[in-house]
């Protein structure tokens, strides 16, 4: 048997229990963690074995949960919120989902922990309405957890008062940066804020409020049980625990995996994930969603942690890590991540609404064929100025697939710019038909269907496509039954 | 439902329902029930884990097994959706994947009855918070 390269501690009850059963998770030492603190442990001692266990946010930026929870707890308030940033986003990240779907009542103890470090009483989360399942499972949960009296009022005796409510998001990308969760969680526009005032000291209806991501939260429980100094030994000097990561792409084994931090891209992608399908080439791997960065062949042996994701040019993000074959153009997979920045970009500030816009137009030319080699140095000059400019982690992260693919695949820009070749034959504007001689056996099917008269040829003899005059419209190619026509 | 009100309260609790045997683990241990889990988060359903979990627990009647079918969330698995883990009386868990209604079907008369293995069985690739990191 091979070696167990994977540890599952935000995911330990994920695909065990009955997620619609308070009762197994029970079995399974739930609510003991809130039990121990709360009969045990002042508030003050609690946060200290978070910040002792290292934990960093899970939601993307890594910053230290157990400091987040002090700075929250510190700040006098008659009222505190907990919240829990369920609006995952990233194209092709679902470990949030994933937990909330098997494992609710991990988060709504983490919560209400949560809670008791920092004074709050009322704790919310903010879900995106598309997941329905994660909603039901959720309600189901907080009801159970409510009728034993894990959640309300005077729990497990101690006099601490807690509950918890759903807000549900309708599904703008935006809305996971804490401010804009906080404005639309109000009624308001889910626009960004600048920081500070951090959600810490004024969040939702001006209170102090912390948020944190499902999966931090899924790993509170465990802490306490276990205790700081068994979290803090797994992982890396800088990154400790574990990092929940959903695979995606080219992939033999799409599926979810939670590997220590520290553990390499090669083991991940070749090991757990089986290599790339149908044997083909691995090229790239995209980190961090729409404002992570592509890595290649040269990172694979890097170990993965928040420090050594970001010094490559990428960053940990919530978790998606989307594979890439020799099939795949990186300006086309650069665009791609743009097209959706665009889209999920607030509006409310210009570097973000407009670079970006300014951005995916060059990357579109490019990919038409009608870029020009100034144009890769306007690329690299915009991206840097929407980073620095932004006013959120949206649009301060959201060049980085160009920076990232300009860096490690400039030979795949140059070709487009100067050579007007897509080599992974993604482009079709870059592509040309050809007819294969050898293939070709002169039925004339294609030239009949050509709309422009671009294919000539005598009856029986090998045809020949005329690149002034084909329209690229593809119906010879249609019509061939020898596959004679290729599109290269 | 009484509220429990302290954790020897929420202990005494948990005896109570590892006594009934409220989860498959249990059953495995007290070694008389065919455990059955069926992933059903929103990727597994949409691969047809409902239509499953049905034919399973339909199918088990009918032909007498005493089992338990429940469900469960994402075992990880989305290329081998739909997954479901069966735990054999005495017996580690096996996970199957790709399971059709015909796999199941195999799975039932070829493992669960005659315990002989069937293909597809997806090697347990990880380590719980239980076991020590560094070994």
């Amino acid at each position: 048997m091979s070696v167990k390269k994977q540890i599952r501690i935000a995911l330990r009850n994920c695909g065990v229990i009955n997620p619609e059963r308070i009762e197994e998770y029970i079995s399974r030492d739930g609510y003991f963690a809130l039990g121990k603190v709360l009969s045990e442990m002042t508030p003050e001692e609690a946060v200290k074995v978070i910040k002792d266990s290292g934990i960093r946010g899970r939601g993307g930026a890594g910053f230290p949960t157990g400091l987040k929870w002090e700075l929250a707890s510190k700040n006098k308030a008659d009222q505190k919120y907990v919240v829990c940033n369920a609006d995952e986003g990233d194209p092709g990240a679902f470990m949030d989902r994933s937990i909330l779907e098997g494992d609710p009542h991990s988060v709504l103890e983490a919560m209400a922990l949560c809670a008791y470090c920092m004074g709050a009483t009322q704790g919310f989360i903010y879900i995106r309405a598309e997941y329905p399942l994660a909603i039901e499972r959720l309600k189901i949960a907080i009801e159970q957890a409510g009728e034993l009296g894990l959640l309300g009022k005077n729990i497990f005796g101690s006099g601490f008062d807690f509950d918890i409510g759903l807000k549900y998001g309708a599904g703008a990308f935006v809305c996971g940066e804490e401010t804009a969760l906080i404005h639309s969680m109000e009624g308001e526009r889910g626009e960004p804020t600048l920081k500070p005032p951090f959600p810490a000291e004024s969040g939702y209806l001006g209170k102090p409020t912390n948020v944190n991501n499902v999966e931090t939260y899924a790993n509170i429980p465990v802490i306490f049980l276990k205790g700081a100094s068994w979290f803090n030994g797994i992982g890396t000097e800088t990154s400790k625990g574990t990092k929940v990561f959903a695979l995606a792409g080219k992939v033999n084994n799409v599926g979810l995996v939670e590997v220590p931090m520290g553990t390499t891209l090669r083991e991940v992608i070749f090991e757990i994930g089986g290599g790339i399908k149908d044997g083909k080439k691995f090229k790239a791997v995209q980190t961090g969603g729409p404002s992570g960065g592509c890595l290649t062949e040269k990172h694979l042996d890097t170990p993965i942690d928040y420090e050594n994701l970001v010094a490559n040019g990428s960053m940990m993000g919530s978790g998606g890590m989307i594979i890439m074959d020799e099939d795949d153009c990186m300006v086309s997979v650069a665009k791609f991540f743009l097209d959706f920045s665009v889209e999920e970009s607030c509006g409310k500030c210009s570097p973000c609404r407009i670079g970006n816009k300014r951005l995916h137009e060059l990357l579109k030319r490019i990919c038409e064929g009608k870029g020009e080699l100034p144009d890769l140095d306007r690329l690299k000059n915009l991206s840097e100025v929407i980073k620095d400019t932004s006013l959120c982690g949206l649009g301060q992260s959201s060049p980085n697939p160009v920076l990232s693919t300009l860096d490690n695949f400039h030979h795949e820009y140059l070709s487009h710019v100067v050579d007007k070749k897509c080599t992974s034959g993604v482009c079709t504007d870059l592509l040309e038909y050809f007819i294969v001689e050898e293939n070709c056996i002169g039925c004339t099917a294609c030239a009949r269907a050509c709309p422009v008269g671009a294919i000539s040829g005598e009856r029986k003899e090998p045809h020949l496509i005329n690149p002034d005059t084909c329209i690229k419209c593809g119906a010879c190619m249609e019509k061939c039954k020898f596959d004679a026509v290729i599109l290269k | 439902m009484t509220k429990i009100k302290s954790v020897e309260a929420l202990k005494k609790y948990q005896d109570e329902l590892k006594k009934a045997g409220e989860s498959l683990e249990e059953l495995r241990d007290a070694g008389n029930l065919v455990g059955i889990k069926v992933a059903m988060a929103t990727c597994s359903n949409a691969a047809g884990a409902g239509k499953v979990m049905e034919f399973i627990s339909a199918a088990l009647d009918k032909r007498g097994v005493d089992a338990l079918v429940t469900k469960t969330g994402c075992m990880g698995y989305c290329y081998a959706e739909p997954t479901i883990e069966v735990t054999l009386p005495g017996k580690e868990p096996v996970v199957f994947g790709d399971v059709d209604i015909q796999r199941a079907d195999q799975i039932i008369e070829q493992y669960i009855k005659k315990g002989e293995t069937v293909e597809g069985v997806i090697p347990v690739n990880y380590k719980t918070v239980d076991e020590p990191y560094n070994e």
